[in-house]
């Protein structure tokens, strides 16, 4: 039985009239942009022409355009710049090297993208990605990332609450859990040739976690489509886990009975749980579960239980040792 | 200079040892140092200090096998910039990134092994970066020397800090230990005398066709 859905929550909340679609305010820009277009051109190139400018050249591209409704979160931290956001990540399935990344992701071929939404479910389907965008209308959603290497961004997201896809394909009484797993293709992905990791990455929820007002597919950020670097074209975002439960690139999404077993949880069953709720009180044998560096300021500052949405999701857990239950 | 040609050895090991830090301090000038400048710091300070703590023991078996006393007379300063990069690692450690907050990294410090062992090496660095060299050396040369042997601990110390930090790439972390491992076999007197025996040939025949020679 999935839990019933909690009530939508109060912060960060904007409908989605408040959103201008991407395509009206990129053409609203060009139009502004329309006179000083030469002008911003040769600015650009002498800026490329400057020795050992940091981001790659589609990262730089992308961040042009970058847009957000607010410039904090609801507790009142600041955006991570998109710059840093688009060049630096963890996505091993490209490279270990954090800002390797953006220049291996360049050329992943997003588009025909498809999902397959089945397992126990009533109606199973195979979804493209313009089913689901023209389906499930896209909402800014700003969320802290909190990695579990200790460091955190706030970013804001474009997406969908997954329960709205779930839904649709009506799960079966006897699920209990949703698995996902990103493309396999070390064609495209060169990590995937070596054994980091048991390829393809799997993640997974449990039904209630899954559908919960919080959790979303990701399609976007700052605005536009997903980079490929931050898991386009569409991946999940949890915000109270640790970043790596938000898997990335999905193609599949099966409604199971038993808990998936994560592809970090098989790496290392002792330091990555099927939880992973953000949770100063369970320590880590690499990095500091209490503190955090938040990406572009200097001070650490403490991490936040349930990575400060314990109001929203902290009775998902009532009873459950979380000490086990890492 | 004592003797001629040391004084181009020693410059050339200046630059070689201090090169990393120019580097990182005009990465950090330009902001080259990622999103995330203190862990790139961290990283990079740890990487010069391990590989200058290698090229430390390295010296001993260089001068064993090739017979290049150069090596010898360099071990020290290559002791002396490991130390000093290792202490630039712990005060951006402690400072930077903890801001000195002693109550926030003794709760994160406890349980994490790596940072014990870590800390273990620094410390040994410390003790023998503080003993006053020439003077000791001519008073009690066995302890010195004793002392000093603590610097293969601190360097198996050091590597086993590189391998418990590590996440999900092993390789690297794995080839630092096996290096550090190999060298304190050199060390072994029985294979030390065998290291020897190359150059101790190499010598031999020299002296010999000179002496053939002057006849």
């Amino acid at each position: 039985m999935p839990a019933p859905l909690p009530g939508r929550s109060e912060f960060n909340r904007i409908t989605p009239s408040e959103i201008t679609p991407e395509h009206l305010y990129l053409s609203r820009r060009e139009f502004l942009a329309g006179g000083s277009a030469l002008l911003a051109s040769t600015f650009a190139l002498s800026a490329c022409t400057q020795p050992g400018s940091t981001p790659s050249p589609s990262a730089t591209g992308f961040c042009d355009s970058a847009f957000a409704s607010k410039t904090t979160d609801e507790l009142g931290a600041k955006l991570t710049p998109c710059l840093d956001i688009t060049n630096y990540n963890n996505y091993y399935e490209f490279s270990l090297e954090k800002e390797d990344v953006a220049p291996l992701a360049r050329n992943l071929k997003t588009s025909p993208w498809e999902v397959a939404v089945g397992g126990l479910v009533n109606r199973p389907r195979t979804y493209g990605l313009e089913d689901l965008l023209r389906k499930f209308p896209s909402e800014e959603r700003i969320y802290r990332m909190r990695c579990v290497e200790a460091w955190s961004m706030v970013i804001p997201w474009l997406g969908f609450p997954l329960a709205a896809l779930l839904k649709e394909v009506e799960p079966a009484s006897t699920a209990k859990y949703v698995r996902f797993e990103t493309l396999h293709d070390p064609k495209q992905m060169p990590g995937q040739k070596a054994g980091v990791l048991n390829w393809p990455y799997v993640e997974g929820l449990r039904l209630d976690e899954a559908m919960h007002d919080l959790t979303i597919l990701a399609t976007g950020l700052y605005g536009k489509s997903l980079p490929p670097q931050d898991g386009a074209p569409i991946r999940l975002v949890v915000p109270w886990k640790y970043g790596f439960k938000s898997i990335k690139s999905i193609v599949k999404i099966d409604l199971v009975e038993e808990p998936p077993v994560s592809a970090w949880m098989e790496a290392s069953p002792r330091e990555y749980g099927f939880y992973a709720n953000v949770n100063p009180d369970v320590t880590h044998p690499r990095w500091s579960q209490t503190s955090e560096r938040r990406i572009g300021q200097l001070e650490r500052m403490r991490t936040l239980p349930f990575n400060g949405y314990a109001d929203q999701v902290a009775h998902l857990y009532a009873g459950m040792d979380l000490k086990k239950f890492f | 200079m004592r003797r001629p040609g040391l004084a181009w050895f020693q410059i050339l090991v200046h630059i070689f040892a201090l090169a990393p830090l120019v580097r990182l301090l005009w990465d950090f000038t330009q902001g080259q140092l990622s999103a995330d400048p203190i862990r790139e710091i961290q990283l990079r300070t740890g990487r010069h200090a391990l590989d200058l703590l290698v090229l430390t023991l390295a010296c001993s078996p260089i001068y064993n096998v090739f017979g290049l006393k150069a090596a010898l007379q360099l071990r020290r300063l290559f002791g002396l910039y490991a130390f000093g990069y290792a202490s630039l690692h712990f005060l951006n450690f402690i400072g930077l990134d903890y801001g000195f907050d002693l109550a926030l990294i003794r709760a994160d410090v406890a349980d994490k092994r790596f940072i014990i062992a870590g800390f273990a090496a620094f410390l040994i660095l410390l003790a023998l970066a503080a003993t006053p060299i020439e003077g000791m050396k001519r008073r009690s040369s066995r302890n010195w020397r004793r002392l000093h042997r603590l610097v293969y601990a601190a360097a198996l110390l050091a590597a086993l800090h590189f391998v418990w930090q590590t996440k999900a790439d092993f390789l690297v972390p794995l080839l630092y230990s096996a290096v550090v491992v190999l060298l304190l076999i050199l060390r072994i007197p029985i294979i030390e005398q065998w290291a020897r025996l190359p150059s101790k040939w190499l010598k031999r025949r020299q002296g010999n066709q000179s002496s053939s020679q002057s006849h």
